[in-house]
């Protein structure tokens, strides 16, 4: 980085690269992009690759997919298989599911591939997910970002959709099975669900529409819709700045990190490659939906202990869960499917609002116009931990009862009971989640004030010569201080009164004042950073915690916590 | 941006009052700034540097062998069409390709972590906003741009123009709505393709089936019985998918009651395979309790009492199919279902 006031003169362009670079410059003025890019500064922290592991994910499975394919063909026309592997030779089967097998058993790299492209998906998705919790935990999704939120949870929903489509792909009994469900949540739908039916399979299920129709959806338009939303996502990035942990030296006002070029880029790409590599690893080693297992799609058998991908089990659990006696007949003998629509629309509806809707809500309870740049440690800001831990509760506690036949043989329980037991939790175990991590958020907080106040504990037991015993305490140096005091207690909101100074009713009283119960449910409990003042206080009150045992000669007594304690 | 190089004084905004329900504290800590570089050895050692260098040279030239590795399998090893042979075969290519991966991602990552600057810099952030008078301009533009057009003084232009903009979609939206759903005959779901006389078949031979094969506690899979060319057809896989049934033979005296009137003979039972909850085949059949289960989502139907459902998220017995035997002891259908199969949907009843 030069310091220098005068910029330095580009040289007259005489390397191949130099003379492109020139050749550019003058047609598109690159060169002034080019140098913010180079120069921006990126903070660094682990928890900021969990997003590039899903972009990766997602560039593997561009390439992965294209792969597959030159290779796959998206027909359901019937044709008699011929060729490996020998359970399927001479079965009549789609030419999707035929191609699937030749694609696995006679291009060589062909099932790697398919293994890779599988394994991609889980781990895309996941990558998402775990990305959303950073974001989340940290207040990241403040405002200027808020936008990039929603654009983020469209791509959680987009991601959801390319793993949907990609898996029915095949034909092969699991993803036709999957495909039924899908039906029969789509008839469920009130007034226009069997015409949806109709839309969606181009007549009834299966018909013979639906896997080039996915195919389209799964290569091309989700994909492509992907593709955009990941580069508004990154624009949004760029053109916000990253935010960063909160320490020393950082404020809303600047970004203290590593210049684009060269080292945070060649980690970036060196990442790449790390992620790509564990993605071939898994396709390589680790068998994912080898379909000859499962045969071609017939609308007969179906294997007990199926799995759909992790993504899709809390709407599978989601639909184990609810009781059959909501389905209801409406007057005029009209038939409502309560039973489909709560968990397979309502549920997820609710679920994806409150993503979408939440940093909307959390800055208006916190009567909040600011821009943020530094990030919330968790536990500062207790009730939206406990909101994010809640909501990841009742999506476990979903994805687990998708899977509650295999916990029932598995621990050689009753199905019906473990359904149960998962009916209460879904209810109670959000509520219990969220209480529980705000009390740990709190604890934590003023294990921080204990911290700052009296400093860290040394173990070092030493006795004056009155016989009193103390422990010395070595206090925080500044650097780990600034980290616990600096952050806002948020407060409840103030509302304006009822009526104005001349008893005239002020219209909008009731809606804040809702707007302020809210409010008191986030922040009436809250722990207040220490300030100078009680810190100096503290260092009154208890002085020897300041003493170096050398000052005052006492014994040392003990170097382990076992003695006697005053504190 | 600058280097840092010495702590910033406290930073101004943190003890700004925002009068936007948060109390501003005065009484604030002052922020220590920026902590101090801390040199990494190679940055101060050559030697450590040098070391460093090797490794990644190293790691690059392991990659090198694992891309030559991953040619070589994939020449060396031809998968014979056995599972273990792909199997084989996926694994060396998928390792000798990670290896190459791994050989350029770890080089890149320690290249960065210990040779290159780890020099924190401190960039200043800009306001989110465009100014004032950046606003003011865009917002003279668009009036001045909307008072050209004169879209405010021409009401019937504004009406035009908002009525062609709203109708051209049709354009494509009705040609696609009318043929995507292909005959839109919902009524097809009503109907399978069972009726009276259609024999019995075992799924998937298309074997007749006499009442004599059965004995009491045994489950068949059934189909109708179609011409063998005839269920080598997209029609038949979507006719099958409603017409799929499951007879169970069980001691008349177990058997309490039909879900529909008489439609059981001698203890045997057909009920459709389609779950009335979403659809999946119920396959699962427990011969002492008689029950059925579902296996996507447990729904648990009695097939001794009507096909109810006694426990999950199906609410409908499973519709029953009425069968007898005709002259030569084959079971045939006595006729269609009387209520559409599978899930639920709005006009059910209609
Ligand atoms: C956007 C993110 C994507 C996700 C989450 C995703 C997910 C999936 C999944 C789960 C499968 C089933 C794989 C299996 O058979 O085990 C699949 C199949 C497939 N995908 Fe993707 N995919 C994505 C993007 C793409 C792209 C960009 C292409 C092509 C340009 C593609 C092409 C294919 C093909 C041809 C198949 C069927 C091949 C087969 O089943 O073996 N996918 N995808
Ligand atoms: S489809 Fe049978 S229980 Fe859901």
């Amino acid at each position: 980085m030069s310091t220098t006031t005068t910029p330095p003169v580009a040289a007259e362009p005489s390397t191949p690269i130099g003379k492109t670079a020139d050749y550019l410059d003058q047609r598109t003025k690159i060169g002034v992009l080019t140098k913010q890019l180079v120069r921006k500064v990126f903070p660094d922290h682990w928890s900021f690759m969990l997003g590039e592991i899903a972009l990766f994910s997602f560039v593997v499975l561009l390439i992965s997919g294209v792969f597959l394919a030159m290779f796959f063909d998206p027909s359901m026309a019937l044709t008699t298989h011929h060729g490996p592997p020998a359970i399927m030779d001479g079965q009549l089967m789609s030419v999707a599911f035929s191609s699937t097998l030749d694609m696995s058993f006679e291009v060589r790299g062909g099932l790697l591939m398919r293994q890779i492209h599988h394994w991609s998906a889980l781990i895309f998705v996941a990558g998402i997910v775990v990305h959303m919790m950073r974001v989340f935990f940290t207040g990241a999704f403040r405002k200027p970002r808020e936008l990039n939120w929603l654009v983020g949870t469209l791509l959680l929903i987009l991601s959801l959709a390319a793993g949907f489509s990609g898996y029915s792909l095949p034909d092969d009994v699991l993803s036709g099975n999957g495909l039924r469900i899908t039906d029969g949540v789509i008839k469920s739908i009130p007034i226009i669900g069997s015409y949806l039916s109709y839309f969606v399979f181009g007549g009834e299920f299966p018909g013979e529409h639906i896997i080039p129709r996915l195919f389209t959806v799964h290569i091309l338009l989700v994909p492509a819709l992907i593709l955009a939303l990941i580069g508004v996502h990154l624009f949004l990035m760029v053109l916000n700045k990253h935010t960063q942990y909160p320490g020393g030296g950082r404020t809303d006002k600047n970004v203290v990190g590593y210049p684009a070029v060269p080292a945070f880029a060649t980690k970036m790409g060196g990442n790449f490659f790390i992620i790509f590599g564990v993605l071939a690893l898994m396709g390589g080693t680790m068998a994912i939906n080898n379909v000859w297992n499962y045969g071609p799609y017939d609308p007969s058998p179906v294997s007990a202990g199926a799995q759909p991908d992790w993504y899709m089990l809390f709407l599978e659990g989601s639909l184990r869960l609810m009781p059959g006696q909501a389905e209801i007949v409406t007057w005029g003998d009209f038939t409502l499917s309560l039973n489909i629509l709560i968990p397979a629309v309502v549920i997820p509806g609710l679920l994806f609002t409150f993503l979408f809707v939440y940093p909307f809500v959390e800055a208006k309870v916190t009567g909040d116009h600011r821009e943020h740049h530094v990030l919330d440690r968790p536990r500062n800001v207790p009730t939206r931990t406990g909101l994010g831990v809640a909501f990841l509760t009742a999506f476990v506690i979903l994805a687990l009862a998708g899977s509650n036949d295999l916990i029932a043989t598995h621990f050689a329980l009753s199905i019906n009971t473990i359904t149960w037991v998962f009916r209460i939790l879904f209810f109670v175990g959000p509520v219990f989640a969220f209480w529980v991590t705000k009390r740990i958020c709190l604890g934590l907080q003023r294990k921080d004030r204990e911290l700052v106040l009296h400093g860290h504990e040394t173990g070092r037991i030493v006795r004056f010569a009155n016989g009193e015993y103390i422990e010395v305490h070595r206090p925080l140096d500044e650097q780990e201080r600034w980290l616990r005091v600096n952050y806002e207690a948020r407060r409840p909101l103030e509302v304006e009164p009822a009526t104005d100074a001349r008893g005239v009713k002020r219209k909008g009283y009731k809606k804040d004042k809702r707007w302020q119960k809210l409010s008191r449910f986030f922040y009436e409990d809250r722990v207040e950073p220490v300030t100078p003042a009680e810190l100096a206080a503290a260092h009154a009150h208890g002085e020897h915690d300041e003493l170096e045992p050398a000052h005052e000669a006492p014994a040392l007594v003990s170097g382990s916590g076992t003695a006697e304690r005053e504190h | 941006m600058s280097e840092n190089q010495n702590p910033q004084g406290p930073s101004r905004d943190v003890a700004r009052h925002d009068g936007d329900g948060t109390v501003a504290q005065t009484d604030r800590f002052v922020d220590p700034g920026v902590p101090e570089h801390h040199p990494r050895l190679a940055d101060v050692d050559p030697k450590a540097a040098k070391r460093n260098e090797r490794i990644i040279a190293l790691l690059f030239a392991i990659s090198c062998l694992g891309t030559i590795g991953s040619v070589v399998a994939y020449f060396a090893v031809r998968p014979d069409g056995t599972t273990p042979g792909v199997r084989m075969s996926t694994v060396l290519l998928g390792v000798a390709i990670a290896v190459s991966l791994f050989g350029i991602g770890f080089a890149a990552v320690h290249w960065a972590k210990t040779l290159m600057s780890a020099k924190e810099y401190t960039e200043e952030r800009h306001s989110s906003s465009s100014s004032e008078e950046v606003r003011g301009a865009v917002q003279q533009q668009f009036k001045d741009g909307l008072e050209d057009s004169g879209i405010a003084r021409r009401p019937v232009l504004k009406g035009a123009v908002v009525s062609a903009l709203a109708l051209f979609p049709l354009t494509i939206a009705v040609p696609l709505v009318s043929s995507v759903g292909g005959d839109w005959n919902v009524g097809s779901f009503r109907h399978t393709i069972w009726k009276k006389g259609t024999r019995l078949a075992y799924d998937p031979s298309g074997r007749l089936i006499k009442a004599s094969d059965l004995t009491v506690g045994s489950v068949a899979h059934v189909i109708p019985d179609v011409p063998a060319e005839e269920r080598e057809s997209h029609e038949w896989i979507t006719e099958k998918s409603k017409a799929v049934v499951l007879l169970v033979r069980m001691d008349p005296r177990d058997h309490k009651r039909d879900h529909r009137e008489g439609a059981s003979y001698d203890g045997i039972v057909a009920y459709s395979k389609i779950c009335t909850h979403v659809g999946c085949p119920v396959a699962l059949y427990e011969q002492q309790t008689h029950h059925l289960l579902c296996p996507c989502h447990q729904s648990t139907f009695d097939v001794a009492d009507g096909a109810k459902v006694v426990f999950g998220p199906a609410k409908r017995p499973l519709p029953q199919l009425p069968i007898t035997v005709d002259d030569e002891g084959y079971l045939v259908a006595e006729d269609d279902f009387n209520e559409p199969i599978g899930p639920s949907y709005w006009e059910r009843l209609k």
